[in-house]
């Protein structure tokens, strides 16, 4: 086959639809307007499938696939919103919200919170599980910002977008499983490390775990979009 | 045999707390405690956060008074910080302040109190509440729910929100006030002037029918402490506190927040949550103070408005010296009211405002900070430790109902020794008991709560525990 030919047909939620060879489904879906919810991923930063909130079911394939990362294929049918997905979904909500301490009420992201907005979008009314109430640290020694660890959800925007946005990666995952945590440098407190004070973290953090300390009470919307015009312009040069 | 009586839990109050009356053998009462039978927490759990934070965290103390903690710590924030706020901020905070005043007031005195005071102390329980004081004074009703969205609703005029605003941040405010916002307030005015002096005129006809409550409703020589101006007018944002003896000498002036702790010390008792506040130099219990509505109007020379000074000089008549009866406290809340909407009317006529510059911005300067400011129903005072990154390492509040609690127990003890004799009461006598601190408007979880909506069941036990009697609501 020629590259002109390389276009895949496929359905999703019904509708045929069609894309490029190398697209995600989670790309092909937005192209058509087929809204699946997602948390990690981040236009203009690499995909992790971390949260897998984007997970959808495909025919014949008894697992779930992260939308973000599985890429589309001949003749796939991809179901997006079944009863089964929304249920997923709402239990890894409920499992982020049980696994820190996220008290909207009082948060400097409350109402410009991207995992406050996916709870209310995906009809998340109460959380089964025991909340865990970890004793998590807050480290306020930079001079701009600071990290609330309490509402980190582990997304990990923060770490690509230093690494990859603006080439200084002091952000970094440090320890496993649920003591994971979010470092600067190598576990040095934030107004030590390397960090450049670009800001861009604080406006990629999906919560209100990365903020602007000149804003408080519930002022503190982000804005992430600034990365694909970014992204656009370094490919230009 | 020694009985004890339990009013579990008191009603018509903001939060949970219970009354408990020991009888002796003969049948009379021995001692009478107010419990608050709840642990909140906040100094503890605030410890670790971002001192900007304090605010909004603090504020959720309390769904009746939220901005009066909002502005206490806020000051606090700023005096870590070390900043002035804008004159305009400043002002925007006492209006929001007045706001709170007025509508916290008109809940205490219309939901809570009048039914008591409309229908009687006697009537009948199920009807004893504010939609009996509906379907007998329709009028009287409505002027105190009206009055309640009044201060609502320039609460969310100005902030938002009508609870919890995040308007007020340390360095002042967020948003300055638009003229159509500041327009639509002083429209509101009107009505809420004829709503007051209704109040003012119905309850100086009915206060004279209360003279035996009068005599026996926590009415006992105390200190006072408030905050005043300068020139000795009531204040409830800024200002500094005034205690005066049981005389009406001064014995402390200029309390500014950094001193507040020179001068107050607290004490604990096993049947309480609440702490006691007290005067150090007298010690505790004989330093025991009042704040509050009564204790604002027994300090201050003037209200440096109109019509609430006229109202001043007629409560001054009550007594030679300060006003001593707890009960007149519901009188003094209406002056305050009457204050709070004329103030507000003031404060919009200030030429700034309308300014755009409504906030100071500062990093940790200091690492103790104290503010201070009136809630409705008293004295608040916040203090906090940080580090060198703003983290809380300490924190301690003052609240209004600490410093009245001692009062509240001896009233309870005054009313209960002089109603319940020989081990008799009635409903309507237990109702007198609870209306004592009913008259303190205290908020004992610093929470909304329905009224009327706990059931209220009283047993009088033996010392054996058998029952002797039993009423329920």
């Amino acid at each position: 086959m020629s590259e002109a030919v390389e276009v895949k047909t496929l359905i999703i939620d019904d509708r045929e639809v069609s894309g490029r060879r190398g697209q995600t489904i989670l790309e092909v879906a937005r192209e058509n307007d087929i809204h699946i919810p997602t948390l990690c991923h981040l236009d203009g930063l690499s995909e992790v499938g971390a949260c897998r909130l984007c997970l959808v079911e495909i025919k014949g394939n008894s697992k779930l696939l992260p939308a973000c990362i599985a890429t589309i294929s001949e003749g796939m049918e991809v179901s997006t919103h079944t009863e089964r997905l929304q249920k997923h979904r709402r239990t890894i909500l409920e499992l982020l919200f049980a696994e820190r301490n996220h008290i909207c009420s009082v948060c400097v992201a409350n109402g410009n919170c991207e995992l406050q907005a996916l709870g209310q979008s995906q009809g998340l009314t109460h959380v089964r599980l025991p909340y865990r109430n970890p004793d998590l640290h807050v480290d306020a020694s930079h001079e701009r910002f600071t990290v609330d660890h309490n509402r980190c959800i582990l997304c990990t925007r923060c770490v690509r977008v230093c690494a990859e946005i603006e080439g200084a990666h002091v952000w970094d995952v440090m320890g496993r499983g649920i003591n994971s945590l979010v470092i600067t440098d190598l576990n040095d407190p934030w107004g030590d490390s390397s960090c450049t004070r670009c800001g861009k973290c604080v406006q990629v953090c999906p919560t209100g775990a990365l903020f602007d300390k000149s804003k408080v009470g519930a002022e503190h919307p982000k804005h992430p979009d600034f990365l694909p015009y970014l992204n656009m312009m370094r490919e230009a040069q | 045999m020694s009985q004890t009586i339990t009013i579990d839990p008191v009603t018509r109050l903001e939060g949970h707390g219970k009354i408990t009356i020991q009888l002796d053998a003969q049948g009379n009462v021995a001692d009478a405690h107010f419990h608050v039978t709840q642990v909140r927490g906040f100094e503890k759990f605030s410890e670790g956060r971002p001192f900007y934070e304090m605010p909004s965290l603090m504020a959720r103390i309390c769904g009746i008074c939220p901005v009066s903690h909002l502005v206490a710590s806020a000051k606090a924030c700023e005096a870590i910080m070390s900043v002035r706020i804008p004159h305009t901020a400043a002002q925007l905070r006492r209006m929001l302040n007045l706001a709170q005043m007025v509508q916290s007031h008109a809940l205490s005195f219309f939901h809570l109190s009048s039914p008591d005071l409309l229908l009687g102390l006697d009537s009948d329980p199920a009807n004893r509440h504010i939609f009996g004081v509906v379907a007998a004074r329709p009028e009287l009703g409505r002027a105190g729910i009206a009055l309640r969205r009044f201060g609502q609703h320039i609460i969310e005029l100005l902030g938002n929100k009508r609870i919890h605003p995040g308007w007020v941040v340390p360095g002042g405010v967020t948003e300055p006030l638009s003229p159509a916002n500041r327009d639509e307030i002083l429209a509101m005015i009107p009505e809420a002037y004829t709503n007051i002096k209704l109040a003012i005129e119905w309850y100086r006809k009915v206060a004279d029918s209360f003279k035996p409550e009068i005599e026996v409703f926590a009415n006992f020589p105390s200190l006072f402490m408030g905050l005043i101006n300068e020139d000795e007018s009531i204040e409830f944002t800024d200002g500094a506190l005034r205690l005066i003896d049981a005389q009406g000498n001064i014995l402390e002036d200029g309390i500014t927040a950094n001193r507040f702790t020179e001068a107050i010390g607290e004490a604990v008792e096993p049947y309480s949550y609440t702490k006691f506040a007290y005067y150090k130099p007298l010690g505790y219990p004989a330093g025991s103070y009042r704040v509050g509505p009564l204790a604002r109007l027994n300090i201050a020379r003037s209200m440096g408005t109109p019509l609430a000074d006229v109202e001043l000089a007629a409560f001054k008549q009550l007594a030679p010296g300060p006003v001593q009866g707890s009960f007149h406290y519901h009188h003094a809340r209406l002056v305050d009211m009457l204050y709070g909407i004329e103030k507000i009317e003031q404060i919009l006529t200030d030429p700034l405002i309308l300014d755009k510059h409504v906030r100071a911005t500062a990093g940790v300067n200091r690492l103790e900070g104290a503010g201070q400011a009136e809630a409705p129903r008293g004295t608040l005072m916040h203090n906090y430790k940080v580090d060198e990154n703003g983290l809380i390492t300490w924190a301690n509040l003052v609240i209004a109902t600490g410093q009245n609690n001692n009062a509240m127990n001896r009233g309870v003890l005054q009313a209960a020794q002089h109603y319940i004799k020989d081990g008799k009461f009635t409903e309507g006598i237990l109702n007198r008991v609870e209306a004592v601190v009913r008259t303190f408007d205290p908020c004992l979880s610093c929470s909304t709560h329905a009224f009327g909506q706990m059931p209220l069941a009283l047993s009088l036990l033996s010392a054996e525990g058998q029952l002797l009697d039993h009423v329920t609501r």
